[in-house]
């Protein structure tokens, strides 16, 4: 066991066992701040894959901003905590039946298919060719001048839709 | 080194739970976080598949950030459909909204 | 003379060496390899998180004593029961009083978040100290990612807000956190902009490269952005015009209102130590962190430089924080939006433009004094334009009034 695969487990139990809180929780409060808890590990498992800008995007978008919005909506919505319905529907058995077999499925196909990985190493500049690629005309400045007008659209769309009358 | 057989399952149980939160919950703002967290668990496979496969190119590393920047445009639209929602029908269950004028 | 000035070469780079001794008395104890570099970490890492909470412990008594003395009165001292010189133990009469201070728990609240909520805040607030550049050598981690870092922390730091507000079962204190979270997402997004500004000028996260490129601190390269920059994480610490959110007289205090006892102090200390990680970060930034003369034959003066700019900052944070009203919430945030917003996206666009008309127009690179007076003619013009613009609009808004004015009085509109 080395000390990545320990780090692993670790961040790993953190992440799954956080979502497992999270769709289990009673109040809906609960399951934003499980939520979180859970995107705190996947930002761990980010740094063991020695992705570091994405560790730290994921604090400052997941954790900073949805998060955030998320618990904003929750408190907006309030008078669900009143009522104490049910938090889950007439479906629930097929849903986990469903998920269970899917996750079974996926698991299976995953560990018995040869995957050609290599042991190269990641490049010490790895974050210069990261903002290369997004500017670069060949690469990715398309997608990236289409991902900044569909946040434009989705701020427009949000105050629109939101706006009292 | 962690294999990357580990990465990727850990990554199906995420986008499972996510699943089953989109299907068995109630509360649209729970299925909204179920959908969070199925898009993280796509970015995990996305950055696992880069780091183990091709390290020096970048391609990898910009089709995460663009499912960030999509994750972020949808949860702020979806949030507002769901707070106007809320205001016309005073009820954010799922299962109660399920007419298109009363 | 021979022991003197080898102590002196010891001396010239003290903390480097003593931290070579230890690893030399840990080796010889017959420790392997990899638990040595462990356990030298380990010690590095309590070292850096105790910083600031030394820093904090001076900092609350100064920070009392120069308020007291732009009020015109003494401040902590001597003159009743003994406190020390200069009445310095009023720190540790303040923590023994909250620690002692009975802890209120409010009926209806949420335990585990209302519990977490401190804890996490002092959390955030030490974390960002990890990166911080003390001198040439000294750093908790050199990051590559290293002022991303910082940001990213702060920025998840806002939700613990919410966790407090939420949990005290109090309408006061949620209405509080959400104040709290609107002013402070709005003034990230100068900080990060300005940030930006910063990094591309330099080129690279990395908090030693920032420092290195700095022949000439950015201060009077960027001075623009630096002004951004201090704006923004004034309101991002809570600091005196926007301090809207912990102030007696709003709100009864905010989001902690139902926080007592040392749950309480942990904000306040959390929030001391978020103003030192912003004093250091604007020295690192701006002012050039480490540099200064003789540092190459002395590595210890670099910490010294650095300390020395973290506290001038600090001074001038409690100058504007004890001499400036506060704002309104309203005022607050169309100074966000209307004003700082704009001005950091202008200002990043002439940087930019300007940094690559640096590389265009002249291929063969130009010294770093010609590139510091372009930016700084640059920053000059940008600053020209907002002031022409600010004119403009605050004549014709004092037109629109005086005629609105006279309209209502019911005299004969005087046209201009």
């Amino acid at each position: 066991m080395t000390v990545q695969q320990v780090l692993f487990l670790l961040f790993g139990a953190i992440a799954v066992g956080a979502a497992v809180g999270m769709v289990t929780a009673r109040k809906v409060f609960h399951a934003a701040l499980w939520m979180l808890l859970a995107f705190f590990g996947v930002a761990g498992l980010y740094v063991l894959l020695e992705a570091p800008f994405f560790a730290a995007a994921q604090l400052f978008v997941y954790m900073g901003a949805i998060g955030v919005l998320i618990i904003y909506a929750i408190m907006l919505t309030r008078g669900m905590m009143r009522q104490r319905l049910p938090r889950v529907n007439d479906q629930w058995w097929f849903a986990g039946l469903l998920a269970a077999v899917f996750l079974g499925v996926l698991a299976w196909l995953v560990w018995q298919h040869p995957w050609a990985t290599t042991a190269a190493a990641v490049p010490g500049d790895s974050l210069n060719r990261l903002g290369l690629t997004l500017v670069d005309p060949e690469g990715f400045a398309l997608p990236f001048e289409v991902a900044s007008v569909l946040l434009v659209m989705a701020l427009i769309g949000a105050v629109t839709i939101v706006r009292e009358r | 080194m962690v294999p990357l057989q580990w990465y990727l399952i850990l990554a199906a149980a995420l986008f499972c739970i996510g699943l089953y939160a989109v299907l068995a919950r109630r509360n649209a703002i729970a299925i909204l976080m179920g959908v969070e967290l199925m898009l993280n668990a796509v970015n995990i496979n996305l950055v696992a598949f880069w780091r183990y496969t091709e390290p020096a190119a970048a391609t990898g590393q910009a089709f995460a950030a663009f499912v960030y920047a999509v994750a972020a445009a949808e949860v702020a639209v979806g949030l507002a459909l769901i707070v106007s929602i809320y205001r016309n029908r005073e009820t954010v269950d799922v299962d109660e909204i399920n007419l298109l004028k009363w | 003379m021979e022991p003197l000035s080898r102590f002196l070469a010891f001396l010239a780079d003290a903390i480097v060496n003593i931290g070579e001794w230890i690893r030399g008395l840990l080796l010889g104890t017959g420790l392997a390899e990899p638990w040595v570099s462990l356990i030298m970490k380990a010690i590095g890492a309590v070292v850096v998180a105790f910083f600031p909470l030394m820093v904090v412990i001076f900092l609350i008594w100064a920070y009392r004593k120069v308020a007291a003395r732009m009020q015109g009165r003494l401040g902590p001292n001597s003159s009743g029961t003994w406190a020390g010189p200069y009445g310095i133990l009023h720190t540790f009469a303040d923590a023994i009083k909250m620690l002692t201070k009975e802890d209120i728990r409010p009926q209806g609240i949420d335990l585990i978040p209302y519990n977490l909520a401190p804890i996490l805040v002092v959390f955030a607030a030490i974390a960002t100290w990890a990166v911080m550049p003390f001198g040439p050598k000294l750093i908790g981690t050199d990051l590559n990612i290293g002022i991303f870092y910082i940001l990213a922390f702060s920025s998840a730091a806002l939700v613990v807000f919410l966790m407090a507000g939420w949990s005290s079962n109090n309408k006061y204190a949620t209405v509080g956190a959400f104040r709290a979270v609107a002013q402070l997402i709005g003034y990230e997004i100068p900080q990060l902009l300005a940030v930006l500004t910063v990094v591309m000028v330099t080129g690279s996260l990395r908090m030693q490269e920032i420092v290195d490129r700095q022949h000439i601190p950015l201060l009077f390269q960027l001075p623009v952005t630096a002004f951004i920059f201090f704006l923004a994480s004034m309101a991002e610490v809570n600091a005196r015009p926007f301090e809207l959110l912990e102030a007696e007289s709003e709100l009864v205090c905010g989001y902690f209102i139902e926080y007592s006892g040392m749950k309480f102090g942990m904000f306040y200390l959390g929030e001391f130590m978020n103003s030192t990680a912003v004093a250091a970060l604007f020295a690192t930034l701006f002012l050039g962190g480490w540099r200064g003369p003789w540092v190459d034959q002395a590595p210890i003066l670099g910490t010294v430089w650095f300390l020395l700019k973290m506290a001038l900052m600090l001074l001038v944070w409690m100058t504007i924080q004890l001499t400036l009203p506060r704002l309104r919430i309203d005022q607050m945030l169309a100074f966000n939006w209307k004003f700082l917003v704009p001005l950091a996206l202008a200002n990043l666009c002439v940087i930019a433009l300007v940094n690559k008309g640096i590389v265009e127009w002249f291929p063969g690179g130009v010294s770093a004094w010609t590139r510091a007076g372009i930016l700084l003619m640059a920053n000059v013009g940008i600053f020209l334009v907002t002031w022409g613009i600010l004119t403009a609009l605050e004549r014709r808004e004092r037109r629109h009034r005086e005629a609105w004015q006279a309209a209502q009085v019911g005299e004969v509109e005087v046209s201009v």
